[in-house]
């Protein structure tokens, strides 16, 4: 049984750990089936979601000969660009107002709220990095897609974005229990940074001003990394992950210090 | 031992800060049954909340060296859109259980037969006491705080909650905040009155329903 004296907001390393990393694992197994419950394929949605959309805007790009400033072919360049900004966007999206369905379970003294938030962030990057991998092995068993030249940096690439989606998630969730408008413009502006977020295009081909105005945005040298360690030698990428890592370290700690100051006011149901 | 000292607690409106809680101390040791009265928008409820951990104080420090139960309501910490035994699951990894061994427990004691497999939110309210206090009975401990669980559901509901609680677990602590001086006098060793946010100690339980029907007439 538990013993624990106080809950804290961030829990302290050592014996809470066990206690965090249960909670966690139930919220997540909850969060699974009360998403998706046990109809049809259940949580194969999870992976199968972001893969329709993946799939529908590589169609789309094909369709209308998509210009995106490189002779890569479109199929790779839509899967490593719209899976990435899945990865990053739908995390804020499952944070924001993440609270008010899961006020009833803050009646448990260990369920904090930076639990909910670490459980759906979770769920969200297993569901994105479960798709692109689905993604490339499909297309690359068909011969439409070449397998990553450095999958290390590929997969550096990811964490960078996932880090960065995290930090967001965790600022702009804990943020909007404070203020309501953070759900109004959350919408408008991911929408708005998706062609602005280097999914569609390659910073090389941009004119030089454009690149200093897009560089400021820390997910596209995410994007231009991951593109550079998949297709290698095609590609002049343009990132500085030293700036894109003091950016998720900013959004992190700014999302733990709100989630620390919610979680002491916060009022179950 | 439960040690409340200096409680204060102040909620945000749009009206301003309200303070529901004002310097409220209490101490429950092992074995303890402490009944609350208090009249509805009291604080009873805040009181227990913070009590349990689920909440914290303005100001004031609580200690607590047994572990204690969530807020025992008929209601509360479940979730709606799961169904009953899923709601079991959860709160047995929750707190560390295994819940294989506590189905057929839950299954007679709420004797809800298949609605176990429908979503809670599609339950009466009776049915919901049933599942909530089934549950609560599966996770063991050392004091149990009790917020209006037997407001609803028929007598035989009650017999069978009655027994759980005060003869199967009678040597537990209790926490028991109820509107219902009839109820705490039952089942408690010693009460309290929570009014306008102050809680008053009284050294006899009679001390306290005196003053509790006082306070009452006083405000009508």
């Amino acid at each position: 049984m538990d013993q624990q004296a106080q809950a804290s907001a961030v829990p302290g390393l050592g014996r809470s750990w066990s206690i965090q990393r249960r909670i966690i694992w139930a919220l997540v197994l909850r969060e699974m089936m009360t998403r998706y419950g046990r109809h049809n394929i259940g949580f194969l949605w999870l992976f199968v979601e972001p893969m329709l959309f993946t799939l529908g805007v590589a169609a789309l790009w094909t369709a209308t000969q998509s210009v995106h400033g490189s002779d890569l072919p479109i199929i790779a360049f839509a899967i490593t660009g719209y899976s990435s900004v899945l990865l990053w966007r739908n995390m804020p999206a499952r944070c924001i107002g993440a609270l008010a369905p899961n006020l009833s379970l803050l009646y448990h003294r260990n369920v904090r709220p930076i639990d909910i938030y670490v459980a759906r962030l979770l769920l969200e990057v297993a569901g994105a990095t479960m798709s692109f991998i689905t993604l490339v092995l499909f297309f690359w068993s068909f011969g439409g897609l070449d397998m990553p030249e450095d999958v290390l940096q590929v997969a550096g690439g990811w964490v960078m974005l996932g880090w960065f989606g995290a930090g967001l998630a965790l600022f702009l969730g804990a943020l909007s229990e404070v203020s309501e408008t953070i759900d109004k413009l959350w919408h408008p502006a991911s929408y708005l940074l998706f062609p602005l977020s280097g999914a569609a295009y390659l910073v090389d081909a941009l004119p030089k001003a454009a690149q200093d105005v897009v560089l400021w945005l820390p997910m596209v040298h995410g994007v231009e990394f991951l593109r550079e360690g998949y297709f290698g030698s095609q590609v002049t990428a343009h990132y500085d992950m030293v700036y894109m890592a003091l950016c998720n370290v900013a959004l992190t700690i700014l999302g733990l210090a709100q989630v620390r100051k919610i979680s002491r006011t916060v009022v179950p149901e | 031992m439960i040690r409340l000292s200096g409680i204060h607690k102040t909620y945000g409106t749009r009206s301003g800060p309200v303070q529901v809680l004002r310097d409220v101390n209490l101490t429950i040791d092992y074995g303890e049954r402490v009944g609350i009265l208090g009249r509805n928008g009291a604080g009873k409820s805040t009181l227990i909340r913070l009590i349990s951990g689920a909440e914290f104080p303005t100001s004031g420090t609580i200690e607590r060296d047994m572990s204690v139960s969530w807020p025992l309501a008929f209601g509360g910490a479940f979730q709606g859109t799961l169904t009953g035994y899923d709601n079991l699951r959860f709160i047995c990894r929750i707190y560390g259980v295994d819940p294989a061994n506590k189905v057929a427990f839950v299954e007679e004691f709420s004797e809800l037969g298949i609605y176990l497999r429908e979503p809670v939110k599609t339950y009466s309210s009776g049915m919901r006491a049933r599942l909530a206090f089934a549950i609560s009975m599966v996770i063991e401990f050392d004091c149990f705080l009790i917020d209006e669980i037997i407001a609803v559901g028929d007598a035989s509901f009650h017999e069978k909650c009655n027994r759980e609680l005060f003869e199967l677990r009678k040597e537990r602590a209790m926490i028991i905040v109820s509107h219902n001086a009839a109820y705490i006098k039952d089942h408690c060793t010693r009460a309290a009155v929570l009014s306008k946010g102050e809680l008053f100690h009284l050294p006899t339980l009679d001390q306290a329903f005196e003053f509790y029907h006082q306070s009452m007439t006083a405000a009508a």
